[in-house]
């Protein structure tokens, strides 16, 4: 039985393809403008990697901010619940989620089979999402993929008091005129980041083991910084961009021997 | 599981907190609030719960009157129509 999951995030989305549980391949593209299209390109390069057409998926289960215009979805199901499910198959130790992705930032607790107990969501301001990241290192003109590994060069944090992406952008226009190293307000920055995503970590409690997903787990200095203040260092996943539409497969495949089973016993 | 709506301000913590595993989806509580903030839905896991309504999720502090300020002094609010606790406020 083949499946996939397909993830539609505000900035990327993902498609994995499993067979029996076991992935069978994925793709990341980067959202355009038309959601459906995204899904469509994800899939495609999905189904590509693994040499297999469209008509082999029996069940697709669509998730992320633009789960319900996939057209080809037999069920779409929140974000959340697939991050848990993602995390638990990756990590089944996990029992904390923080998933930093383009357009939101959420602190999820999950149980021993990867049910969600426990969530709170950041989606009304730009702080510890991946935006912001891209937003600073425009402000700094160095590319996204490095910011991390400069960030790590300081020797101190510049101050930057606001988690606020327009106000964050002004301080570090400043802080560049003072002619501070880009380094030290990377520091800052994700000093500042970290900072807002911890208030969101305790209110739903931190648990080990802790696992952080979304596209700014790729952001090394972030990922130190976080592991700071949590005092405990996370796990990471090869490709932490994947986890929900992982989760979202794993859904696909329990839907579809539901409905497997419906059928047969219809028609006994 | 326990889901927070809200956020975070430079004015304090505007939560609600809704335990959907204790709640029946009786729906008495949508129907006692003065704001028209909560719905009945269907969740991830099948089950029909009680939930704060999409366009009320950013602007919850707003909209929700909160309960120690606001709704405690009504005779009948979110809270008391529940016989099973589910609803929490962070203000």
């Amino acid at each position: 039985m083949i499946v996939a999951g397909v993830d539609i995030g505000s900035l990327s989305g993902e498609t994995v393809l499993m067979r029996d549980g076991e992935i069978l391949s994925y793709s990341i593209v980067r959202t355009g403008a038309d959601s459906a299209k995204t899904a469509e390109k994800a899939t495609d390069e999905a189904l590509d990697n693994a040499s297999i057409s469209f008509g082999d998926i029996e069940y697709t289960v669509a998730t992320g901010y633009g789960r319900v215009i996939v057209p080809f979805a037999d069920k779409n199901i929140t974000e959340i619940s697939c991050h848990a499910r993602g995390a638990n198959y990756l990590f089944p130790t996990v029992r904390t989620i923080l998933d930093m992705g383009g357009q939101d930032c959420k602190a999820i607790k999950c149980n021993d089979v990867g049910k969600v107990t426990n969530f709170a969501m950041n989606d009304k301001c730009a702080a510890g999402t991946g935006r912001f990241c891209d937003v600073m290192a425009e402000v700094l003109d160095e590319p996204l993929e490095d910011i991390g590994r400069i960030s790590l060069e300081a020797e101190r944090d510049a101050m930057v008091s606001s988690a606020c992406a327009v106000f964050a952008k002004s301080e570090v226009v400043s802080l560049l005129r003072k002619g501070t190293p880009k380094s030290e307000i990377l520091s800052g920055v994700h000093e500042a980041i970290a900072t807002r995503v911890f208030a969101l970590l305790q209110r739903v409690g931190i648990e080990a083991d802790f696992v952080i997903t979304g596209g700014i787990a790729k952001n090394i200095g972030v990922v130190r910084k976080v592991a700071e203040k949590v005092g405990m260092n996370p796990l990471i996943s090869d490709e932490p961009q994947i986890v929900g539409a992982i989760g979202a497969a794993l859904f696909a495949e329990e839907l579809c021997k539901k409905a497997k089973h419906k059928d047969r016993s219809k028609s006994q | 599981m326990i889901v927070n709506y809200g956020y975070t301000d430079g004015s304090g913590d505007y939560y609600i907190v809704i335990d959907t595993d204790k709640c029946d989806g009786c729906g008495k509580c949508v129907d006692a609030c003065p704001q028209n903030v909560l719905e009945l839905a269907e969740d991830d896991y099948g089950d029909i719960v009680v939930r704060v309504r999409d366009e009320v999720k950013s602007k919850v502090g707003y909209v929700c009157l909160g309960f120690n300020p606001g709704c405690s002094k009504n005779e009948v609010n979110c809270r008391s129509v529940c016989e099973h606790d589910v609803i929490s406020h962070t203000w």
